[in-house]
């Protein structure tokens, strides 16, 4: 079958950090990514399924990888070569519809019992991520065993599958999983006052799951870069959508904060950086109030960031990683109840994977938010402009 | 002998015509057929102008006593002054608060009057610095009062020093300085650089409170003011006037002196401004040229520095003194003899080049909020009778129009341009959503009554300001603006100036009229 593959190639890992890190989304060009004729993935077990992608996203994580921006911590609990792909609408052979829940867990690995935390059904903390009989791999997409959403087949264990109900067409049924992290971080929420950094997808769907699941009162406010991206802050529910460099005035004026140099004397209960760089981590903290959270949705690499604020004022910064079944459950609802499926701008065949990761690595630019791959054909086509 | 105004009525051989342009200005080439309106030349100084006070102190006018006989031992004097927003540029040494201040200040000091405050009468405006202070008020006086905390800023935010007298007969509340209230006379020391300062409008807006202000710096007022240079047809007035009233009834005493000046604004080397382009000497065109090409090499910073270090050789054309309304009447004649240009028929567009300097950002930056205001809020209404421009016309304005805010001076002016001018520029609208939250907002309070900061609900008022002439424009272009900032201000940006020309022709029509206001020097078109 075709798929992407990326390959544990060192020198292409090299040369394509130093393309993305010139112009994102060109390491596709130069890096560890190509287009393959590989085998389909055997089925590891009798829980497992194979499942024909439909539609599958881009993710800023799969960017990541692909302009070898993604941490070396990565390394052990994945793989190669994977196909990446982990945010996947398909059809088993029967012919049903699924989303794949992708975190490769205790339960997928064969391991019983379960760590702590896939005891507990906190799946996405689960410890044995490079262990059981799969090789290692933190998702669906980072195995060299199960395949990704960026080739033709994949196969997911049963406790990785849930149906796509009819009324979710494939464009609403590839937002769930993305959705789900937006739920995920939602949830850990209970500040009055929130901002959210960026409004790229995870930003955008972090403000549709505050506004939508958890409470509807809260003020919200959310950074925006780009003009697409403002309305649809806007429309999914923000308060107050503002350029990145106008939050913390507007976090002040909402807040009725004062200023101490850079510093807000107050700030929002809680921050979610759906960004994950060193500014966005630091402006985060530079409007988070007192014993307020700062929630990094966003992945991060290495970043240096000055702490001293976290310190002084006993802020908590904690990662908000994936999803639990849970969340991703309610992720359906949220994406059926807020139209998310509007978000899918654009797809590609996989034979056009430079374009799509140019596209996606430019999406906010282009007016443009999910940005996906459309295995349903392989002729050249573009979904939607 | 001055010569009056002028309507010049350009054909194939007028020169071109200058265009401020902020901190810059070029020369555009109107269309033959259009009007350019020139100043009236400045009108001769008084001769010995501190005599000149000495006598109307010692004459005053209206139902008042000369100032020496209401001075006397053991009472409580307060001196009020203009701030930083008068006169524009700010005027060469010395000014004519100095003069005033040195005079009253000798009668006191004859008197016996030991108990004398100065307090710089600024409402909401920012602070002034100390050389500001001493530029204002002389060497003499800032060290003699300055030291020992005599020499005062009005502080409209400070709870304990706000006395609330009582209540007009339309319910407006009226809230001024307590020391000046509670003074045994006011002083009140003022620049007259256009129609609409003095008079009430002195102590019942300069030594108010946001409670007191409000009442007549809304939009409901600007709307029915046409225009603040008629006393008479401008409801900021007449709701000062009634404040004033209950300021006279409650037994707060004012002695007002008024002071104008003529329309010799730029210096020497900048000459060239205030002069009739057609009468442009060798050097007058030398000069354009190479301050021209020095400002186009010079970085935004510095440029704005060498405007803002611009001393106006202003001279004082006369002074009144004693009751408030009888010296105003007198005052306004007087800005109207200087000021009053003749203009017959209005026009569709209206064109104006708008300069470095309005009342708010002396020494400071013109940020897009200010250009609304200085265009539409002044400019357009240095009218007479009706407006320059036609209802549904069209004003062009030149400037740069940088999205850029002096963060120290105008700190709520960058909130409200993010915020409030992103949601909506209905002056109606913004008072109704936001005005309350701005004026109460405790981060602007402490800016605006410890640092140098305009108070949070200014940028409210620039905008109110400008509400007749949004109401009354079909359209409003900026030539050479910054195009995102000009958008943000609801207008439609033009790279140049013919350009600028066709959009409005979208808007009036095919050959439109249009008429050019050469301003500065100031002046007053009285329309018929």
């Amino acid at each position: 079958m075709k798929a992407l593959v990326v390959e544990r190639k060192p020198m292409r890992f090299a040369a394509a950090r130093l393309a993305g890190g010139w112009e994102p989304g060109a390491g596709a060009r130069v890096g560890p990514l190509r287009l393959a004729e590989v085998a389909e993935p055997a089925l590891p077990g009798k829980a497992w399924h194979r499942v024909t992608p439909l539609l599958s996203g881009i993710c800023g994580s799969d960017l990541a990888t692909v302009d070898g921006r993604s941490s070396r911590y990565f390394e052990p609990i994945v793989s190669f070569p994977f196909v990446p792909g982990h945010e996947v609408v398909g059809r088993l052979d029967d012919g049903s519809r699924v989303v794949v829940q992708p975190a490769l867990h205790c339960a997928t690995r064969g391991i019983d019992p379960p760590c702590e935390w896939c005891a507990r059904g906190v799946t996405n903390r689960c410890e044995l991520v490079a262990f059981g009989h799969l090789e290692p791999g933190l998702q669906t997409g980072y195995c060299s065993q199960t395949g990704g959403g960026w080739g033709h087949a994949l196969v997911a264990h049963e406790s990785q599958i849930h149906p796509a109900p009819d009324d979710l067409d494939d464009c609403a049924a590839v937002m769930v999983e993305p959705a789900a992290c937006a739920v995920h971080a939602a949830r850990q929420i209970t500040a009055a006052h929130v901002a959210v950094i960026g409004s790229g997808t995870l930003g955008l769907l972090t403000v549709a799951a505050i506004r939508h699941l958890v409470d509807p009162d809260r003020v919200l406010i959310a950074t925006a870069k780009h003009a697409g991206q403002r309305r649809w802050a806007r429309a999914l529910g923000a308060d107050v959508v503002v350029a990145p460099a106008e939050l913390a005035r507007a976090v002040r004026r909402a807040t009725n904060s004062r200023v101490a140099g850079q510093q807000l004397t107050g700030g929002v209960g809680a921050v979610v950086d759906c960004v994950g760089s060193a500014q966005s981590i630091q402006q985060a903290l530079s409007v988070v109030g007192p014993g307020g959270q700062v929630h990094l949705l966003g992945m991060p690499a290495r970043v240096d960031v000055d702490l001293t604020g976290l310190w002084h004022r006993e802020i908590s910064l904690r990662g908000c990683y994936a999803y639990d079944r849970a969340d991703f459950e309610a992720a359906f609802d949220l994406v059926r109840q807020v139209g998310l499926g509007r978000l899918v701008s654009a797809s590609y065949p996989i034979d056009r994977y430079t374009e799509a990761l140019d596209h996606a690595a430019h999406a906010g630019a282009r007016g443009a938010v999910k940005i996906v791959f459309d295995l349903r054909s392989r002729t050249t086509r573009k979904a939607r402009a | 002998m001055p010569r009056p105004g002028f309507v010049l009525d350009v054909d194939r051989s007028t020169p071109p015509t200058l265009f401020w342009h902020g901190e810059g200005f070029g020369l555009e080439r109107l269309p033959v057929g259009s009007r350019v309106i020139y100043a009236p030349e400045p009108q001769e100084a008084l001769d010995d102008p501190d005599e000149a006070v000495r006598h109307a102190l010692d004459n005053p006018d209206g139902d008042s006593q000369p100032l020496r006989t209401q001075l006397f031992p053991g009472m409580r004097l307060t001196i009020a002054f203009d701030d930083i927003s008068l006169p524009l540029p700010p005027m060469k040494r010395p000014d004519n608060r100095q003069r005033v201040i040195e005079a009253v200040l000798d009668l006191a000091a004859r008197a016996g009057v030991d108990d004398v405050v100065l307090i710089c009468a600024l409402a909401l405006h920012r602070r002034m610095t100390g050389p500001e202070l001493r530029q204002a008020v002389g060497d003499r006086v800032y060290d003699a009062f300055a030291p020992t905390g005599r020499l005062t800023q009005h502080d409209a935010e400070d709870p304990d020093n706000l006395a609330y007298i009582g209540q007009t007969e339309q319910g407006e509340d009226v809230e001024i300085n307590k020391r000046a209230a509670e003074s045994d006379l006011i002083v009140y020391v003022n620049i007259n650089l256009v129609a609409m300062d003095g008079g009430w409008k002195s102590t019942a807006t300069g030594l108010a409170s946001y409670r007191s202000l409000k009442h007549h710096h809304n939009v409901r007022t600007m709307l029915a003011s046409r225009s603040f240079m008629d006393q008479h047809r401008s409801e900021l007035h007449s709701s000062n006037w009634r404040m004033g009233k209950v300021l006279s009834d409650a037994g707060v005493k004012v002695f007002q002196i008024e002071t104008t000046l003529n329309t010799d604004t730029f210096p020497s080397n900048f000459a060239f401004l205030q002069k009739r382009e057609w009468e442009w000497t060798l050097k007058d065109r030398a000069t354009f040229l190479a301050v021209s090409r020095s400002l186009d090499r010079v970085p935004a910073r510095q440029a704005r520095k060498i405007f803002h270090s611009i001393r106006s050789p202003h001279a004082m054309t006369g002074v009144h003194a004693g009751e408030v309304e009888a010296v105003h009447r007198l005052t306004t004649e007087r800005v109207y003899s200087q000021q009053l240009v003749p203009v017959e028929g209005q026009t569709d567009v209206l064109t104006m080049g708008l300069p470095y300097i309005c009342p708010y950002n002396v020494n400071s930056v013109m940020n897009p909020v200010l250009v609304m205001c200085l265009g539409l809020g002044y400019f357009f209404n240095l009218y007479r009778n009706k407006p320059l421009v036609r209802e549904g016309g069209v004003l062009i304005m030149s400037h740069p129009t940088p999205w850029e805010f002096h963060p120290v001076h105008h700190p709520s002016y960058i909130d409200f341009f993010e915020e409030v001018l992103a949601d909506t520029t209905d002056p109606i609208e913004i008072e109704k959503n936001y005005e309350e939250r701005y004026a109460t907002d405790e981060w602007y309070r402490h800016l605006y009554r410890t640092s140098y900061a305009y108070h949070g609900v200014h940028p409210f008022y620039m905008w109110y300001w400008g509400a007749h002439a949004l109401a009354h424009l079909g359209s409003v272009i900026i030539v050479g603006g910054d195009t995102r900032a000009v958008r943000r201000l609801g207008f439609k940006p033009a790279s140049t100036f013919r350009d600028a020309l066709e959009m409005a022709e979208d808007v009036v029509g095919r050959e439109p009229s249009i008429t050019h206001l050469h301003n500065p020097p100031l002046f007053i078109s009285d329309v018929s």
